[in-house]
């Protein structure tokens, strides 16, 4: 069973009186539980691709379809809905509430949804990333490495059907993008996730079950 | 083809919002100390006030009967008939009479003399509160004898003690007593018109009741408690006041002592009001600050789930908690107002103020504070609804903005409403709130279009070949998403409101020391009888003193226009012809010319009747005239001490009251009235002070029953008067301008995202600390001149507004004092501008831009 289903997307702008194409045509399915990374050069479209997967854009034309769920037809606040219950996010550069403590981070989307029980998962899911000593601190008081651990405890925080992953490793050295890497991959084989992950890195690329390169906001491969 | 499958719904947690406004607020409330700051100083000004009316209120309905002293009294320039006293007196317990004048008092003990207002007094009056005096017996026991009670700073500026003694006519009164107190008059109104009490058994012989005097009789009584006095009393009261006596109740007097002082704290009100709004600015542009600041926060919530209206919702909480901090420490400074203002204003009332707390200010304070802080910060609190979570994923995204968005119009509304609203309780007036609303709105209007226009004005204008800095700041007011146009606004509304209060009080005082300027009379000697007129002409010369003019006056009282009786005319209401017009007395001059301070405006002045037989034109003046209803040629028929005079209006002329002469609304002609009983007033001008003492001294000797009127005196008086005035105004005001200084810094805070990116960039390109630093004060230098000018502008055209329609006064803008302004606001602007640029000069450019949100 196909988790998301992308067909014949397409995305435009118009600026100025121009119009301007960042994403033409794509089609592509991912199976529950397989990985995919989207890969190309700078302004290829990758972002936009994943935006408008994870429900947080509106595509020109075409159409995605989340666990059977059609996206196009959603408002703001289903589509915020949808996130919440099916999807997880890890940003290249964190994005950690600042004025939230590490574990008042994780807690967020358990929160949202009003499920009980969200500070002693919360709190297990930053032992499991290795933060058990410093869940009282905000993110100013983390280092780049630790705020994406942070991020990626928050991102399984809801048990998400697919986790989107833009550039995880972008912000961080090489040492600690690895570990970052791997416990991406770890916690997402123990939960039986569906992984989509932005990267220009063609290693962590490889590591994935299927790879889409964007050219110009195409498929090239 | 892919089924539609209906998302599956979730009871969101109703509290998270609630939860996440406490949590976010933890590392956020440093930055909202600005918006409490304006908040509390409005709700301060405001709670003080209204708490400060209330009581006052509430003290005037407690003291009523203390206002007046009795139940009622009934007054008129004519002793009181046997008639009238008669209706009253079987109604009554007990009775006071008091006659009351100007005269001059002479000190002999220390050669001083002063005019003072006489107050003959016989009975047991005051029957509510009491005479207050040092010693306390004085009040009780001064009829005995002839001893007098002189009020206590008449005492003090002429070295008197209880035992000297005071001349008042013909005799002399051993004091017993100072007068501190009198039941109705406030600290204020003994300063302008001391008070020295006498015996009424006295009165006789002091020689001052004589024929032409201006004397005012006053009966007091004291309801009987058994008497039921519904309906006896009311037919009484119509009788006297249809016979044109005053009949004053404690109601009555209540009611106009509230009214009187409603003005009072209606202005205090509108400027604590101006603070609230300036508080308000102050508001939406550090909400404005902070919602900037959250909308990473935001896009990242919305990505995790979040809706829309729980973005709003944290925020809500956040303000409203916020707004309620502010709000109550404006409660308590308010609280804090209120206890101070009492001593403050206590010489202009004629009641005793024991402030206690008022809570319904209190309340209203809070729900005030809550409410505007919810409803300003909303305008930038909607637009969080709009936050893309594509922010938290491409930095920099903007949504493509809808040309209006109804939320934030429907916020603009609200606020509309909620101006008029509160004015409205404020005022209890809606065309005076919407009055108000309306010159807010088209201020800032005006402001906001003058910001525009220099936008445009800063980019047309500025040579190419300006030095780089200068061009730099100038570009800077023009660059996209710039706060100028708002800047402008604010800056310019604190600055117009600052300016107002300064040109207004500028304009008042000017209108009255016009009066002082060159070789004006500055004394003016009345109540002379005939006989005394030329040996008092001569006494004047032998001091080397100016006769400027010598002038007689007749009294008379009208009785028919165009052949219309008072009873006809009260008959006939289509004749429209007011009451007042035939119950008052006229004091009336004659002579052949008109004098500078009179403009004929319409008819002809006829200045001489040389035959008896002759009609008798008179003139009148033109406002009189149209209160009442008369026309060119209307005949008016006088009766003149016993004789009717038939006479016409032969004109209208222009009067200019504010010169120091003798002007009258009715002038006769010479010819008519030479015969008629009359008394003189004589006008002179005295240089020197010593020399004014000894004429002075020399005049009341002579002539016990002629009064003085030392201009420079009255005119010493009403300037401390203006003072006391001023500095309750500054008083308030302080908290506007406290205000206006929050609104400033958080407009300037407001701009800082536009100016910091852009001087960190320069830095990073090289721009050394000094340079940067003299772009900064280019920048900011422009935008307080631009700010200062705009509201110098507003301030200039509401002044001269209400200079023309309000104190009928045109306004003449005094340069030095604009400069002033106009240095200051900018200054401030720029120095408030460098201090909150201190971080973009000092710190490394990667700080920064790590830093910003």
């Amino acid at each position: 069973m196909n988790l998301l289903e992308v067909t014949s997307l397409s995305k435009h702008y118009t600026s100025g009186n121009k119009d301007l194409t960042v994403l033409a045509d794509v089609s592509f399915s991912l199976p529950k539980g397989k990985s995919l990374s989207i890969v190309g050069p700078s302004g290829s479209g990758k972002t936009t691709l994943l935006g408008l997967c994870a429900g947080l854009d509106h595509a020109s034309s075409g159409s995605v379809t989340l666990n059977n769920i059609p996206l196009d037809g959603l408002t703001e606040d289903e589509l915020a809905e949808l996130r919440n219950q099916y999807v997880g996010f890890v940003f290249q550069n964190f994005q950690l509430i600042p004025t939230l403590t590490a574990l008042e981070n994780v807690m967020v989307p358990l929160e949202l949804r009003g499920q009980k029980g969200a500070q002693d998962k919360s709190r297990s899911l930053l032992e499991r990333v290795g933060l058990g000593g410093r869940m009282d601190h905000y993110p100013t008081q983390l280092s780049g490495g630790e705020q994406q651990r942070v991020a990626i405890a928050r991102a399984f925080s809801n048990d998400p059907l697919i986790l989107f992953a833009d550039e995880p490793t972008g912000n961080l050295d090489e040492e600690t993008g690895q570990k970052i890497e791997s416990l991406l991959f770890e916690i997402n084989q123990e939960q039986n996730t569906t992984l989509v992950i932005v990267t220009h890195d063609i290693e962590l690329a490889n590591r994935t079950d299927q790879i889409i390169k964007l050219k110009g906001g195409k498929v090239s491969n | 083809m892919s089924t539609k499958i209906t998302l599956e719904r979730q009871s969101y947690a109703r509290s998270w919002p609630l939860k996440m406004a406490w949590r976010d607020s933890r590392k956020s409330r440093n930055r909202l100390i600005l918006f409490i700051a304006s908040i509390s100083l409005g709700i301060a000004a405001l709670v003080g006030i209204v708490s400060f009316r209330e009581n006052l209120l509430d003290e005037i309905d407690e003291q009523a009967k203390e206002l007046l002293g009795a139940d009622f009294s009934v007054s008129d320039r004519q002793p009181i008939p046997d008639s009238i006293h008669y209706s009253f007196k079987w109604l009554s317990n007990d009775e006071s009479s008091e006659v009351y004048f100007a005269s001059m008092a002479y000190f002999p003990s220390t050669d001083g003399t002063r005019l003072v207002q006489v107050r003959a007094l016989q009975g047991n009056y005051p029957y509510y509160g009491k005479i207050e005096t040092f010693p306390d017996s004085a009040s009780a026991h001064f009829q005995s004898g002839p001893y007098a009670l002189v009020d206590e700073k008449v005492m003090l500026q002429y070295n008197l003690e209880n035992g000297d003694s005071v001349r008042v006519g013909n005799l002399a009164f051993q004091i017993l007593g100072k007068l501190k107190k009198i039941p109705g008059q406030s600290g204020i109104g003994n300063t302008v018109s001391p008070v020295v009490y006498i015996p009424g058994d006295y009165l006789e012989e002091t020689g001052l009741v004589q024929k032409g005097s201006r004397i005012n009789y006053t009966l007091y009584y004291q309801f009987h408690p058994d008497i039921d006095t519904t309906n006896v009393w009311q037919e009484a009261y119509n009788k006297a006041e249809k016979a044109g006596f005053d009949v004053d109740t404690v109601q009555e007097r209540k009611e106009d002592t509230g009214s009187a002082f409603r003005d009072l704290s209606n202005f205090l009100e509108l400027i604590a009001y101006t603070a609230l709004l300036l508080g308000c600015l102050g508001v939406a542009s550090a909400i404005y600050v902070y919602m900037k600041s959250k909308i990473q926060t935001v896009a990242v919530l919305r990505c995790l789930g979040m809706k829309a209206f729980q973005a709003v919702s944290i925020f809500i909480y956040q303000v409203a908690g916020f707004g309620l901090i502010g709000s109550v420490l404006g409660c308590m400074m308010g609280v804090g107002i209120h206890m101070l203002l009492p001593d403050i204003v206590q010489s202009f009332l004629p009641i005793d103020l024991n402030p206690t707390i008022y809570w319904p200010a209190i309340i209203s304070g809070l729900l005030i504070g809550v409410t505007v802080s919810v409803l300003f910060g909303m305008l930038s609190m909607v637009t969080l609804r709009r936050v893309s979570p594509l922010t938290a994923i491409r930095a920099g995204y903007e949504k493509v903005k809808d040309k209006i968005d109804p939320a934030v119009a429907a916020t603009v509304s609200l606020i509309i409403l909620f101006i008029i609203g509160s004015l409205f309780w404020l005022l209890r007036d809606l065309f005076d709130a919407l009055i108000y609303a309306g010159i807010l709105l088209v201020s800032i209007v005006v402001l906001y279009g003058m910001g525009q226009g220099l936008v445009t004005l800063a980019k047309v204008i500025v040579p190419k070949n300006l030095a780089y800095v200068w061009r730099q700041g100038f570009s800077n007011l023009h660059r996209p998403n710039n706060q100028t146009a708002v800047l402008v606004t604010t800056i310019g509304l604190s600055t117009a409101f600052l300016a107002m209060l300064y040109f207004m009080q500028d304009l008042l005082v000017n209108r009255v020391s016009l009066t002082e300027e060159g070789q004006r009379p500055n004394t003016v000697l009345f109540d002379i009888q005939s006989q005394q007129k030329e040996e008092l002409k001569q006494l004047t010369l032998d001091y080397d003193l100016p006769v400027l003019q010598d002038v007689p006056i007749v009294t008379m009282r009208l009785l028919e226009v165009n052949g219309y009786s008072k009873k006809q005319a009260e008959a006939d209401t289509s004749l429209n012809i007011p009451g007042w017009v035939y119950n008052r007395e006229y004091r009336i001059t004659y002579r052949d010319e008109l004098i500078d301070s009179e403009t004929l405006l319409e008819g002809e002045w006829t200045g001489e009747i040389k035959n008896p037989n002759d009609t008798i034109w008179i003139s009148i003046s033109k406002g009189y005239a149209e209160n009442m209803g008369l026309k060119i040629g209307d005949a008016l028929l006088f009766n003149v001490q016993g004789a009717a005079i038939k006479t016409y209006v032969g004109s209208f002329r222009e009067i200019d009251w504010r010169r120091v002469q003798t002007n009258f609304l009715v002038l006769f002609p010479k010819g008519v009235l030479e015969k008629a009983p009359q008394f003189h007033v004589l006008i002179t001008r005295v240089n020197k002070t010593d020399v004014s003492a000894r004429y002075q001294q020399a005049v009341v000797r002579q002539f016990p029953n002629v009064s003085i009127i030392d201009l420079e005196l009255i005119l010493k008086t009403l300037q401390d008067l203006l003072a006391k005035v001023a500095f309750v105004i500054r008083f308030m005001a302080f908290f506007s301008i406290g205000t206006g200084i929050m609104v400033l810094i958080s407009s300037i805070v407001l701009s800082r995202f536009q100016r910091m990116r852009e001087n960190v960039l320069l830095r990073t390109l090289g721009a050394t600390a000094s340079k940067l630093w003299k772009i900064i004060f280019a920048e900011y230098l422009i935008l307080g001149a631009m700010g200062a000018i705009a509201g110098l502008f507003v301030a200039a055209i509401f002044t001269s507004l209400l200079g023309y329609f309000v104190f009928e006064f045109t306004f003449v803008p005094n340069p030095l004092q604009g400069l002033t302004i106009f240095i200051v606001v900018t200054f401030l602007t720029l120095g408030i501008g460098l201090i909150n640029s201190r971080s973009i000069v000092r710190n490394s450019p990667l700080v920064i831009l790590r830093s910003e949100p």
